[in-house]
């Protein structure tokens, strides 16, 4: 670690400004992923602007949305009553990452923004094109157990760790940023990206942009939800694979479905096939099958995760088995 | 050899952990916690490279930057005379060359010390650290120990040839036989506290130390070689350790490197390591590939058995552990071949792991055993009783105790193995599968030599002096129960002092001898002082000395916190106030040195594991359900940190079963999992009820107390017990740790 300054704000528009006015400069919140970038080596800020005093940490309900401010810590968004209620594959999702510790630390806006894990990634002696590109890809031809088996390229192979943000993609959410630019909107399934050409690049935020709230449009995924996260032990570890189902049921018919996907792509990956195929149809597991057997068209292996084929579409089946079984 | 049974006099009351309350409110202190005066602090920087040799090394930038007081390198290092005499400044049992730090330019292994950056502040030495650059002229490096079974030798001396009973390759014509290859990767011992250090030179030729270890003792001598100075000049303190599993049995080059710089800038200087560093630079218990040939008669009776092993060494020591022998003794069995080979490979020296070596050979023994009772037809249980043997078939002489099949009844009535069905897969529980599985553990029963110097207030306080430390198993507690016991005292009145080289010698805490050495020590110690107070309680002028009676024994006599009195008549009582002030003494003091003898037995302590558990096919997850532990191990002297350390031990083994892997990138020679994230352990929602059983059965001949050690048997065999209870699961055998659920998935 190298010696930084250290700077407080209180407005989002200072926040912006301390960033824009300087290239070394990086925003820290809870700073769970951060100082461990910094520790290792990974990033060198000169200088660390500390938002977690923005007020930017509301949970509320208007007429027709649902806001989650982006310093709000993940723990205070799993245990809110509110989201609990409308929202509860979110809170499920958050509660499967990480531990009760980081929770408290973690932010919403920090949980979005958090690097890949790849050992790649995390160790500056190894290439990685990430880190730095041009380097080349450790994990492609290296230990990949972790990687992707969707969207991946040539130049990275990483995938994005979160849990919560696979929940946030499956609820259709909008992510709320202010930047020099003024105030702009991006619908949650387009913040993060592939790798492509570009793997140094994670998502679509331009410098200066600063997460600010997060909403959720008014949906009837109350009941029949499920997050299933399989990884190398009970808790306390990344998600191998996860699956968030949310299935509206009317009449004993699935009439809407969401699925999404974590530890599979370089962003949290929707399953829009497969929740049209279910759409309409009565709950059963050839109808699931099926239904993963889509989800899993164009998945590709590169090694040490080929497993993830075959586990990829059974925690699906069992994912949306487990959100259809409380009727 | 006494018989009056220790445990027996009256019903052992389990006292509480003496230091638990220390640590758990934080005032235990530990070896980087000690506030020294003028302190500065070190930083290692590791090699990138695994093999070849430093080109240029540059420390100017770190030299300038603030607060920086010194950067050494191979190139501005005081040459140890130790070093430079080719001694071994840090002994392990192993032949080769250790490794001298900042000796010269050569490189062995990534992250090996190439500098040591210190400053006058924790924060500045990190910063500064990231300035040092080096240049390396890089050579082919080798890390993968299967590409290399083909330069597998065995180790250097008489102790490693092939073992021989009987004829080789008698399994192979047995009517039953399997033959298979189990592989362990490498495991990293990783306690919570890294290993730490605080150096500071008292004068030119006076060193104290406030360092992770598991014998002050060793360390001190360790020191003394590298700089050629007498042990005596050197104070060596690790009163508290927190955790260690056998990292910390010998002393490691950053060790040295912390007293070479604390001599350079004259000052104190605290070194910790990183996370990091402690997966690269502290050695870890050796991958190992093992083969095992077994066969038995249509019956069930063993007829062969071939062990053979081949483990990692780094590229300038043998380091070796006992990983087959554990297949010369358990079973009665009239044909067994064992064999042991290394490889050299650009790693970090292993150093033994908890269960060193019987927790990796009885991996491959006891799956092995299960796999042959499966074709057999056998109850894996029955075929152990079937092959039980009476005495040891190694040395042929008779056991000092074993109740191994007292082990296996008591398991197997508490995990309810009657449920266990023969075939595998034959219990389905909705989307899972149910198995049962055991394993059986061994160690050797040792003990060394110890001495302990005792003080008896006349308050009726007890003091207990020894060098011994504790890493964790609860060392202190362990002798204040002895002792409370014996001098009839409450656990308050009794203070232990331990974990300083200014204390009378005791062992390294290794090889689970601690209790059967110290506690013994402590026992004898009792015993001599109770003699010294019957001598006293003799003399003319005590109330007990009569007309008719004039001496009075320890056994006459009934010793109490308020003093003693007779066994006979109780309404006569002396305090020991007042008996010391009549024999004009301040204190009774005594030190006292205990060891035991050579005896005609085979020593050893034994457990059984048994897990229940289940398996999602469809996801490969396991989920444990039950564990019970059982031990053979003697006497159970305290029983609380006895039960707390079987515990330990099993998820311990559960981790080795399950989860513990450190991956190695070969293209690179680097591990790529060498932090907490990524190298897994298991957490609380791993670990399910864990039963602890003890037979507590006195052993004749280990030590006064009977007790045998339990530290390496709570962890040898609860990784086969979890291997074989995947395979009653599932029907599928796996022979690679860890088991992780991509080897269990199913379509
Ligand atoms: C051991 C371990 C295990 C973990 N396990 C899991 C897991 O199982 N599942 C899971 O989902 N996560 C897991 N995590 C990751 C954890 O969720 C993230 O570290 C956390 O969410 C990051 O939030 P933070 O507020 O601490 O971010 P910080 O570390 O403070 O910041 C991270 C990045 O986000 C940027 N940033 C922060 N806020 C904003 C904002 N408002 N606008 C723009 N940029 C911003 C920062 O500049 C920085 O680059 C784990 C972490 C650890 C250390």
């Amino acid at each position: 670690m190298i010696n930084f300054d250290y700077l407080r704000v209180t407005t989002p528009k200072a926040a912006v400004d301390a960033i824009v006015t300087n290239r070394n400069a990086q925003w820290i919140a809870g700073g769970t992923n951060l100082i461990d970038l910094m520790k290792k080596g990974v990033v060198e800020p000169q200088k660390l602007v500390d938002i977690t005093n923005l007020p930017l940490k509301e949970i509320k309900k208007t007429s027709n949305k649902f806001s989650i401010g982006a310093m709000a810590l993940n723990s205070d968004v799993a245990d809110n009553e509110l989201v609990q209620k409308e929202y509860p594959l979110l809170s499920l999702a958050l509660k499967a990452g990480a531990s009760q510790q980081l929770r408290n630390m973690a932010t919403v806006g920090g949980n979005m923004m958090q690097r890949t894990r790849c050992p790649y990634f995390y160790n500056i002696d190894m290439p990685c094109n990430k880190r730095q590109p041009g380097s080349g890809c450790g994990a492609l031809k290296g230990f990949n157990r972790m990687h992707a088996i969707f969207g991946a390229s040539d130049k990275c192979i990483a995938v994005h760790p979160s849990d919560m943000c696979v929940a946030l993609v499956t609820l259709d959410a909008t992510v709320v940023v202010t930047g020099p630019k003024g105030e702009r909107r991006i619908p949650f399934q387009d913040f993060h990206r592939l790798p492509g050409e570009l793997p140094q690049k994670d998502n679509t935020l331009e410098r200066g942009e600063l997460i600010t709230a997060v909403e959720l449009p008014d949906q009837p995924f109350k009941k029949n939800v499920h997050y299933l996260k399989i990884r190398d032990r009970s808790s306390y570890a990344f998600a191998l694979v996860s699956v968030a189902v949310a299935i509206d049921m009317q009449n004993g018919k699935m009439n809407q479905v969401r699925l999404g996907m974590g530890g599979v792509a370089h962003k949290p990956w929707r399953l829009k096939e497969a929740e049209n195929f279910l759409t309409g149809k009565a709950p059963s597991e050839p109808v699931f099958r099926e239904a993963a057997k889509l989800a899993m068209r164009g998945a590709k292996g590169y090694g040490h995760n080929n497993f993830k084929l075959k586990l990829g579409p059974n925690t699906i089946v069992e994912a949306l088995i487990k959100a259809t079984a409380t009727s | 050899m006494r018989n009056d049974l220790f445990l027996d006099k009256n019903e052992p009351v389990p006292i509480d952990r003496v230091d638990g309350k220390a640590k758990v409110t934080g005032t235990a202190t530990y070896s980087a916690e000690y506030k020294v005066q003028n302190m500065a602090y070190g930083v290692l920087v590791g090699s990138t490279i695994a093999k070849g040799r430093i080109r240029t090394i540059d420390i100017k930038a770190a030299e300038k930057a603030p607060g920086v007081l010194a950067v050494i390198t191979y190139e501005n290092a005081a040459k140890l005379p130790g070093y430079q005499a080719g001694k071994d400044p840090a002994k392990p049992q192993a032949t080769g060359q250790p490794l001298r730090i900042f000796y010269d330019n050569e490189i062995f292994y990534y992250d090996q010390p190439i500098a040591l950056v210190i400053a006058d502040t924790f924060e500045r030495v990190l910063s500064a650290a990231r300035l040092v650059k080096a240049q390396y002229e890089k050579v082919a490096h080798e890390t993968d120990l299967e590409t290399n079974l083909e330069k597998a030798k065995r180790p250097t001396g008489p102790r490693f040839e092939d073992y021989k009973r009987g004829e080789s390759d008698a399994y192979k014509s047995a009517a039953v036989k399997i033959e298979q290859q189990y592989y362990h990767p490498i495991e990293v011992h990783n306690p919570m506290e890294p290993g730490s250090i605080i150096a500071t030179w008292e004068s030119d030729d006076k060193l104290t130390v406030y360092t992770k270890t598991q014998g002050v003792e060793s360390t001190q001598r360790s020191i003394g070689d590298a700089f050629k100075m007498p042990p005596e000049n050197i104070t060596v303190n690790a009163e508290h350790v927190g955790g260690a599993f056998g990292m910390a049995l010998r002393t490691w080059p950053y060790e040295i490197a912390a007293v070479i710089g604390a001599k350079k800038i004259k000052r104190p200087l605290k070194l910790v390591l990183h996370r990091e560093q402690m997966f690269t630079n502290v050695g870890h218990r050796p991958e190992t590939i093992q083969k095992i040939g077994l066969g038995a008669t249509a019956d069930g009776k063993l007829v062969g058995l071939l062990h053979e092993a081949t483990a990692e060494t780094s590229a300038y020591e043998e380091f070796t552990e006992a990983t087959v022998n554990i297949s010369r003794f358990l079973y009665a069995c009239p044909n067994v071949t064992t064999r042991y080979k290394l490889v050299h490979l650009n790693i970090c020296t292993p150093i033994w792991m908890r269960g060193p070596g019987e927790a990796t050979g009885s991996f491959a023994l006891e799956s092995a055993m299960d796999e042959l009772a499966h074709e057999l037809k056998l109850d894996p249980l029955d075929f152990r009783i079937r092959n039980h043997a009476d005495s040891d078939p190694e040395k042929n002489l008779p056991w000092s105790s074993k109740f191994v099949k007292e082990c296996y009844q008591l398991g197997a009535d508490r995990i309810g193995w009657k449920d266990r069905k023969l075939a595998p897969r034959s219990r389905p529980e909705g989307d899972w599968l149910v198995g049962y599985g055991m394993g059986t553990g061994a160690f050797g029963a040792f003990r060394s030599a110890a001495t302990i110097k005792a003080e008896l207030a006349p308050d009726g306080k007890l003091i207990l002096q020894c060098s011994v430390n504790d890493m964790g198993p609860g060392t202190a507690t362990m002798m204040t129960t002895v002792a409370a016991k014996e001098m009839g005292l409450p656990v308050n009145k009794i203070k232990v002092e331990m974990g300083n080289t200014t204390l009378p010698p005791g062992p390294t805490q290794g090889g689970s001898t601690v209790t059967s050495s110290v506690g013994a020590a402590v026992y004898d110690t009792c015993v001599a002082l109770k003699e010294q107070i019957a001598v006293l309680a003799s003399k003319e002028g005590s109330p007990f000395h009569t007309a008719e009676v004039h001496v009075i024994k320890p056994e006459d006599i009934e010793f109490s916190e308020s003093g003693i009195s007779l066994k006979k008549d109780s309404g006569v009582k002396v305090s020991y106030a007042d008996l010391l002030k009549q024999n004009g003494l301040a204190s009774l003091e005594l030190t006292k040195e205990s060891k035991g003898s050579q005896q005609p037995y085979s020593m050893y302590s034994f457990s059984v594991h048994f897990v229940k558990l289940r398996v999602h096919p469809a996801t490969g997850r396991i989920k444990i359900d039950h564990v019970v532990s059982c031990a053979d191990a003697g006497t159970i002297v305290s029983q609380k940190t006895a039960e707390s350390q079987m515990m330990g031990g099993a998820v311990g083994g559960l981790g080795m079963a399950l989860m513990e892997d450190m991956v190695v990138d070969h293209r690179f020679g680097r591990p790529i999992n060498n932090n907490f994230a990524d190298y897994h352990v298991p957490v609380n929602a791993d670990i399910p009820a864990v039963d602890v059983l003890f037979v507590n059965k006195k052993d004749p001949f280990t030590n006064p107390m009977g007790s045998k050690g339990l530290g390496e048997i709570a962890l040898v065999g609860v990784a086969p017990a979890v291997a074989n209870a995947v395979f009653n699961a599932t029907g599928k055998r796996i022979r690679s740790l860890p088991i992780t659920l991509d080897k269990l998935i199913e379509t």
